[in-house]
C-alpha cells in the first residue's frame, strides 16, 4: 500500500487508486468535471490538476494512479492558477445562461466556477452555438452548454449498455449527438441528466417548472420494479415534480430507470379520490360510512374461504398485513400476492429471494437466466450484469426468449426442459456451473407464471443445489418483478390454486365478495357477479366491476414497508398527502374492520409493524441482505417443452402508474414512429 | 452526412488491403484497423464516404455505427460531401500563412471560380483549407490528393491547377529550384562538412 504525501499529510491508501481519490481520502477536495466514480476515466477536462513534485507540469489527479512517495500539493497558488485557467477555457464557449438553465442552483459547473473560478472572463469574441439533439422524450438538451466531458457518452456504452451515443467532429465544433439522431433507446437514459455536470442534458418532463431550492426533499424507496431502488421524491405543495436516485451501493448504486424516474406524473392522474359504491349498476360518489357500510352489508355472515383476496404489484407489506386480519376476522386466509399466478413457494425464504444478493453479481463468474429478462424487469440489475460482462468478461447464457439485452448472451434457446437436462449433466451449462466458482442461476416470473413452473421452481432449486452452492455464496435467486411480491411472500400470502384458482370460483358463483389490494393485472371480467372491493389509488384494471372503491395512497402517499427481490427490508417515506378524500391503505382497512365488528388490533403504524414482525420476523430487519438457510421448494413435476413467454411485454406500462403516464406514453409512441421511420427511410 | 442510392461493398482489392490491416493486430482487436480501412472505403467511393459506407465498415469491423462516426468525423481527412477529381487542400496555418498562403488561397479561388469548401462545376477541383499539413519547412504548402506540393507561389499555384486540368503529368514536392527540404540554392550551413561529403 503506497503511503504518499498530501498537502503535508502523510496517508497511506490502497493500490490501484487514483491520487484524486487519495486526496479525497486525505480530504483535499479536488474540483472535476470529467471523472465519474462509476464511469471509466477519460481525464478530458483538465479541472482535477495538482502538483506533484518532480513533475515539470500540474498533473491531472483523475487519471494518474497514486505512487509511493509521491508528493502532491493541491492548495499552492500554482494550482489555483490551473484551476482558474481550467475554468476560463471551460466557460470560453459556455452560454453563461444560468438563469434559465434548469441545471441552476444544482450545476457543478456553477458550483465550481463560483469556488474555483477568476471571477470574471477575458474572452471578447463571439461564442459558439449548438443546435438542439434529438434524444427522446426523456432528455432536453441544450447542447451549446455542454463542456464535452463525455460522462453522458460512457454512460451510455458502460452502464446502459447502447453505443449510440458518441461525440462528433472535434475541437470546438465538438458535439455530442446519437446516432442519426435517434432517440436513446435504453431504459436507464435518464441518469444521463444527473450525470451531466452542466445544464446540456436535463429533464424533459420536468422543464422549467420548478427549482431545485423550492423543493422538499423525501428519501424513498422506489415500486416500479422489485429491485426497490433508493430513491429521492422532490415534491413542491401536492405534487410530486420529479424523482431522483439516492446512493445505495448494495442496490441500485446511483441509477434508477426510467419508469422508476418518470412514472410520476401517473401520481396525479386518474386518481380514485373519494369512495365509490354501485348503485343500480353505476358507481357512484360516497362517503368513507357509506361506502363502509356497502361492504359490511355485503360481507354479513360471509365466512371462511367465501372472501378471498388478491393483493398487487405495488402493495406495501403494511396495507396485506391488515387485509390478511381482515380476511382472518372472517376465518379466511385466502388471499394471494402473486396476480401473475407466479408458482412461488412461501414455506422457504430461500425460495423466492435473490439469495446472492444483488451485489452477488459483482462477484459471479457466470450467470444462467431462467425466463428473466433483466433489461426490462430491472434495468438497474441490467446494468450491473452488463459491468459484470464488460469488465470481468462473465459469461450469461439464457433460456427464455432471446432478447437484446445490451450485452451479449449465449442462447440455450426458449424451451424449458432443458433445465432437466442440465440437472441431469447431459448439458453443456452443467459443466460451466459446475466450473464456476461463483455462479447464479437467475429465474424469472416468465418462467414461474407457467402451468408448470412449480416443477421449473423445484428443478432451478436442484440444479442450484448441485452446482451453485459455494462457501459462504448461494447462488439460487429469483428476479421478481413486483415491488410487494416478497413482502407479500413473507406474509404468507399464498393459496392453494392461487389467483386464478379465487377468479375461477368467482365466475362460478362460489365467492361472496372478494378484495382487491391494488390488483390491476389480472383480467377482472370473472368478477362481474360477484361483490369486489377495490382498494387502490388508480382507476385501472381492478375497478371495472368493482362494488365498492375504497380510494387509497399511492407509494409517495405513505410510510410503508417494502421487501425487495433479494429479501432487503426497507421503508419508504411520505412524501405529500393523499389527494382528496384518500386515506392510507393500512388505515382504510382498519377503519373497515370497526364498521365490521372486529377492530384490527392495532391504532399506529409502530403498533402494527410490531405484530407483523411476530408473523414475518424478517419485516424488522431493516436494509439488509439477509442469508437465508437454503430447503427444499418447487414441486417436483413434468416441464413441459415450449417456450417460455417473458414476463413484460412493455417496460414503460407495467402498473397503473406508469399506464396514466404521459411520459410513458411518449416513451412508447417515440419507439413506434421510430421503427416506422426506420422501415420508412431505411428501406 | 448522406446516404448514397448505391449499395456499398468493398472492391476485391479493398477487401484484400482491408483485411491486411485487420491481420495487423491481435485478434478480437480488429477494430485498431478502422483509420486505414475507412482511407480505404474514401479512396474507392471516390473521395468520400457516406452513412453506407460507415455502417458497412461497423458492421466488417464489429463496431457500433456511431463508434466508426466519431472517428470519421474526428480526423479531417475524410469528407462526408462529394468531393472533385482533386482536393486542393491549401495550408492555412501560421508558417504557411506567413509565407504568404492566403495568396495562395486567393489565386486558387480566383483562378477555380470558387471559394473555401466548393467544387468546381465540371467536378474536377474541390478547394479547402487545412490545418498545418507538416512540411512547413517548404511552407507555403498544398495537398492534393496524395501529393503534396510545396514552396508555391500564385503563378506557380494557377500553373499546376491548369496542368492538372488538362491532364498533364505535375511534379510533386517544391515548386522551384529545391531539392526537398535542402536550403535554397547552396548550402548555407556545415559547409566543411558538406564540402568534404562531395
Ligand atoms: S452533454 Fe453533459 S455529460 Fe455529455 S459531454 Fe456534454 S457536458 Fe458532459
Ligand atoms: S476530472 Fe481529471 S481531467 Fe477531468
Ligand atoms: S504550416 Fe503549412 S505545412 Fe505546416
Amino acid at each position: 500500500m503506497p503511503t504518499l504525501t498530501i498537502d503535508g499529510k502523510e496517508i497511506t491508501v490502497d493500490n490501484g487508486l487514483t491520487v484524486l481519490q487519495a486526496c479525497e481520502e486525505a480530504g483535499a477536495e479536488i474540483p472535476r468535471f470529467c471523472y465519474h466514480e462509476r464511469l471509466s476515466i477519460a481525464g478530458n477536462c483538465r479541472m482535477c490538476l495538482v502538483e506533484m513534485e518532480r513533475a515539470p507540469k500540474p498533473i491531472a489527479s483523475c487519471a494518474m494512479p497514486v505512487g509511493d512517495g509521491m508528493v502532491i500539493t493541491t492548495n499552492s497558488e500554482t494550482v489555483k492558477k490551473a484551476r482558474e485557467g481550467v475554468m476560463e477555457f471551460l466557460l470560453i464557449n459556455h452560454p453563461l445562461d444560468c438563469p434559465i438553465c434548469d441545471q441552476g442552483g444544482e450545476c457543478d459547473l456553477q458550483d465550481q466556477a463560483v469556488a474555483f473560478g477568476r471571477g470574471s472572463d477575458r474572452f471578447e469574441e463571439g461564442k459558439r452555438a449548438v443546435a438542439e439533439k434529438n434524444m427522446g422524450p426523456l432528455v432536453k438538451t441544450e447542447m451549446t452548454r455542454c463542456i464535452h466531458c463525455l460522462r453522458c457518452v460512457r454512460f451510455a456504452e458502460e452502464v446502459a449498455g447502447v453505443d449510440e451515443l458518441g461525440a462528433l467532429w472535434r475541437g470546438e465544433n465538438t458535439q455530442i449527438t446519437t446516432y442519426l439522431g435517434q432517440i436513446l433507446d435504453s431504459e436507464m437514459s435518464g441518469n444521463v441528466i444527473d450525470l451531466c455536470p452542466v445544464g446540456a442534458l436535463t429533464s424533459r418532463p420536468y422543464a422549467f417548472t420548478a427549482r431545485s431550492w423550492e423543493l422538499k426533499k423525501t428519501e424513498s424507496i422506489d415500486v416500479m420494479d422489485a429491485l426497490g431502488s433508493n430513491i429521492r421524491i422532490d415534491t413542491r405543495g401536492k405534487a410530486v415534480m420529479r424523482i431522483l436516485p439516492r446512493l445505495n451501493d448494495d442496490v441500485n448504486e446511483e441509477w434508477i430507470s426510467d419508469k422508476t424516474r418518470y412514472a410520476c406524473d401517473g401520481l396525479s392522474k386518474a386518481r380514485l379520490d373519494q369512495p365509490y359504491v354501485k348503485l343500480d349498476g353505476k358507481l357512484t360518489p360516497a362517503n368513507w360510512a357509506e361506502a363502509f357500510n356497502a361492504v359490511a352489508d355485503a360481507l354479513k355472515g360471509a365466512n371462511g374461504s367465501d372472501v378471498a383476496a388478491i393483493t398487487g404489484d405495488m402493495a406495501d407489506m403494511e396495507s396485506m398485513f391488515a387485509l390478511k386480519g381482515l380476511l382472518a376476522s372472517m376465518s379466511s386466509d385466502r388471499i394471494d400476492c402473486r396476480q401473475d399466478g407466479a408458482a412461488l413457494d412461501a414455506s422457504c425464504r430461500a425460495g423466492y429471494v435473490m439469495n446472492s444478493g444483488i451485489a452477488g453479481i459483482d462477484e459471479a463468474d457466470y450467470i444462467l437466466l431462467v425466463g428473466s429478462n433483466p433489461r426490462s424487469e430491472a434495468p438497474v440489475l441490467n446494468s450491473r450484469i452488463l459491468a459484470a460482462v464488460k469488465g470481468r468478461g462473465v459469461t450469461v447464457a439464457n433460456i427464455g426468449s432471446a432478447e437484446d439485452l445490451t450485452y451479449r448472451t449465449d442462447e440455450l434457446g426458449d424451451d424449458a426442459s432443458i433445465l432437466d437436462k442440465i440437472l441431469s449433466g447431459k448439458h453443456a451449462t452443467a459443466k460451466a456451473l459446475k466450473d464456476a466458482a461463483k455462479p447464479m442461476i437467475i429465474v424469472g416470473q416468465g418462467a414461474l407464471a407457467r402451468t408448470d413452473g412449480g416443477a421449473i421452481l423445484k428443478a432451478a432449486r436442484d440444479i442450484a443445489d448441485k452446482y451453485c452452492m459455494a462457501d459462504g455464496w448461494n447462488g439460487f435467486n429469483v428476479l421478481h418483478t413486483a415491488a410487494s411480491r416478497v413482502g407479500g411472500l413473507d406474509l404468507g400470502l399464498t393459496t392453494d390454486g392461487g389467483a386464478d384458482g379465487i377468479m375461477d370460483d368467482a365466475a362460478a358463483g362460489k365467492l361472496k365478495a372478494v378484495f382487491l389490494l391494488g390488483a390491476d393485472e389480472i383480467d377482472t371480467s370473472a368478477l362481474k357477479d360477484t361483490f369486489t372491493v377495490y382498494i387502490g389509488s388508480h382507476g385501472d384494471e381492478g375497478v371495472r366491476h368493482a362494488d365498492v372503491i375504497l380510494p387509497a395512497a399511492a407509494y409517495s402517499e405513505k410510510s410503508a414497508t417494502y421487501v425487495n427481490t433479494e429479501g432487503r427490508v426497507q421503508h419508504s417515506e411520505k412524501a405529500v398527502f393523499a389527494p382528496g378524500e384518500a386515506r392510507e391503505d393500512w388505515t382504510i382497512l382498519r377503519a373497515l374492520s370497526d364498521v365490521m365488528g372486529h377492530r384490527l388490533p392495532y391504532d399506529s403504524l409502530e403498533a402494527l409493524r410490531e405484530q407483523m414482525a411476530i408473523v414475518a420476523p424478517s419485516s424488522a430487519q431493516l436494509d439488509q441482505k439477509p442469508d437465508e438457510a437454503w430447503g427444499d421448494f418447487g414441486t417436483k413435476g413434468k416441464i413441459t417443452s415450449g417456450g417460455i413467454a417473458p414476463a413484460i411485454d412493455n417496460f414503460y406500462a407495467t402498473n397503473p402508474i406508469a399506464r396514466v403516464s404521459n411520459t410513458m406514453a411518449d416513451c412508447i409512441a417515440a419507439r413506434e414512429t421510430e421503427v416506422e421511420g426506420a422501415t420508412g427511410t431505411n428501406g | 452526412m448522406s446516404g448514397n442510392a448505391e449499395k456499398f461493398e468493398f472492391s476485391s482489392e479493398t477487401a484484400a488491403s482491408a483485411e491486411m490491416h485487420v491481420a495487423k493486430y491481435p485478434a478480437g482487436k480488429q477494430q485498431s484497423a478502422v483509420m486505414p480501412i475507412l482511407d480505404l472505403a474514401q479512396r474507392q467511393n471516390s473521395g468520400w464516404l457516406t452513412q453506407e459506407i460507415i455502417e458497412y465498415i461497423a458492421d466488417y469491423l464489429g463496431m457500433a455505427p456511431m463508434k466508426v462516426l466519431e472517428v470519421a468525423t474526428f480526423y479531417t481527412m475524410y469528407n462526408h460531401k462529394p468531393v472533385g477529381k482533386h482536393h486542393v487542400q491549401v495550408c492555412g496555418t501560421t508558417p504557411c500563412w506567413l509565407r504568404g498562403s492566403d495568396d495562395i488561397m486567393n489565386a486558387c479561388k480566383k483562378h477555380l471560380g470558387i471559394e473555401k469548401g466548393e467544387t468546381t462545376a465540371d467536378g474536377l477541383f474541390t478547394l479547402s483549407e487545412v490545418e498545418c499539413a507538416g512540411a512547413c519547412v517548404n511552407a507555403p504548402v498544398v495537398a492534393i490528393g496524395d501529393d503534396y506540393f510545396e514552396d508555391l507561389s500564385p503563378e506557380s499555384m494557377i500553373e499546376l491547377l491548369n496542368k492538372l486540368k488538362n491532364g498533364e503529368a505535375v511534379q510533386a514536392g517544391p515548386q522551384i529550384d529545391r531539392q526537398t527540404s535542402a536550403p535554397i540554392g547552396k548550402a548555407t550551413s556545415l559547409t566543411d562538412f558538406v564540402g568534404k561529403e562531395t
